[in-house]
């Protein structure tokens, strides 16, 4: 049977992958932003996990305004890196899993969550740079991923609630798999930013690190904070971090905090990361 | 019908329906820069490409003049217009300083030394 073995959150500001691309991860600007994921490279070379449910979102890579899907689900054998505008990035094409991933689309689905099947998706940086962070530059992604591409760009997101009930069900979803895998689930983007306007470059640090306790300690008081409150406090961009709560939903209520990292900044943008492992009841 | 509260927040434009229906065109135009022939032809005839596409004649102005603030108000959302500043070779960072009407070394700075405080942006009525 395929089981949950841990929960990861990070950001995935697309600076960081393009330090990473051209050689500039050893500048003291970008050091401490690896430096804060030594502890978890280490931990998932150990954790092996056979599929990541890596959830993210597009940023107007695969997904123009022609088609806005809330929740998709790519169920491809592969998905390529995107071409952002600059050229893709130069990592590994990602390796699907359609079985699982076929099987959490049907399963979802009966449960009432309307996911997007998604056979042919390129993926941007929201997706790559979470696995660049996590496992360096290997030739090949060592695990298979299934992307899940939550739509925080056109105005209303899902909920935090139905991102929460959503990793829920993720959970239900997974544990009635029959094959033996070993699969954690990635939430990323965030945390607090500003892209945009007069207000660009807002960072909000109380905010993060209430909303790191909260997931962690009281997700379900978390999933009830309004879109107003990330929007105003967090920056416009800072509602990416609904996206976490899909991945704590896919949780045990309670769990244990191996890592957790913060900084800033990194471009315009709060750096977040936290690793969870459930504790079964 | 209530006050939206979202237009309570200083200096953001939330991409909402009203934004999306507004900045259609503008915001595919930008789409089509995802392809580098299409970046070569914006690059060689800026004007004529944009009639391509139709946007209004103040949406095609504000592309032309890079007035990022100007297109965020008629409808463009910055994932989108963030590849025109790609086409040009310009990191999200220098758009983010004109953008919020600093130099770049400005806008570096204060990122640096922790980023744009939230203190006194939360609402336009002041901060409670």
């Amino acid at each position: 049977m395929a089981r949950i073995t841990a929960g990861v959150a990070t950001s995935h500001v697309p600076a960081i992958g393009a330090a990473l691309d051209n050689g500039r991860a050893g500048e003291d600007y970008w050091k401490p932003v690896f430096a804060g994921y030594d502890k978890s490279k280490a931990w998932i070379a150990d954790a092996r996990p056979d599929v990541v449910i890596l959830v993210y979102n597009d940023h107007a890579s695969a997904f123009s305004l022609e088609l806005i899907p809330t929740f998709a689900i790519g169920c491809a054998e592969s998905f390529a890196p995107a071409d952002e505008g600059w050229g893709p990035r130069p990592v590994p094409v990602v390796q699907g899993h359609p079985e699982l991933a076929w099987h959490l689309a049907q399963a979802l689905i009966l449960d009432e969550f309307d996911m997007t099947i998604v056979n042919r998706m390129d993926v941007d940086h929201g997706l790559t740079v979470p696995l660049s962070l996590m496992f360096g530059e290997p030739d090949a992604w060592p695990c298979k991923v299934i992307p899940l591409a939550v739509n925080v760009v056109q105005y209303p997101p899902p909920t935090g609630n139905r991102c929460f009930n959503l990793g829920k069900a993720i959970a239900r979803a997974v544990a009635s798999f029959p094959e033996d895998l070993n699969v954690q689930v990635w939430g990323t983007g965030g945390m607090s930013h500003q892209l945009q306007g007069p207000r660009a470059g807002l960072i909000n640090k109380p905010f993060d690190l209430a909303f790191l306790d909260r997931l962690v300690a009281d997700p379900e008081a978390q999933a009830r904070v309004p879109h107003i409150d990330y929007v105003r406090e967090a920056g416009s961009e800072g509602i990416e971090l609904v996206m976490w709560l899909i991945m704590r939903g896919a949780l045990t209520p309670r769990v244990r905090e191996l890592h957790r990292f913060y900084h800033v900044p990194a471009s315009n943008t709060a750096v977040g990361h936290l690793i969870l492992e459930p504790i079964p009841e | 019908m209530a006050e939206n509260p979202f237009k309570d927040i200083p200096g953001t434009t939330l991409f909402d329906a009203e934004q999306s229906r507004k900045g259609y065109h503008l915001n595919m135009f930008c789409m089509s820069l995802m392809k580098a022939a299409n970046r070569e032809a914006f690059k060689a005839d800026e004007r004529a490409y944009l009639d391509r596409y139709p946007m209004t004649e103040a949406q095609k102005q504000s592309v032309l003049d890079r007035d990022w603030n100007g297109m965020i108000a008629l409808g463009g959302n910055i994932y989108f217009t963030s590849k025109i500043a790609a086409a040009d070779g310009l990191s999200f960072q220098q758009i983010a300083a004109v953008m919020s009407g600093v130099s770049q070394a400005d806008y570096a700075a204060m990122m640096l030394a922790g980023g744009r405080s939230i203190e006194g942006v939360r609402s336009k009525k002041g901060d409670a």
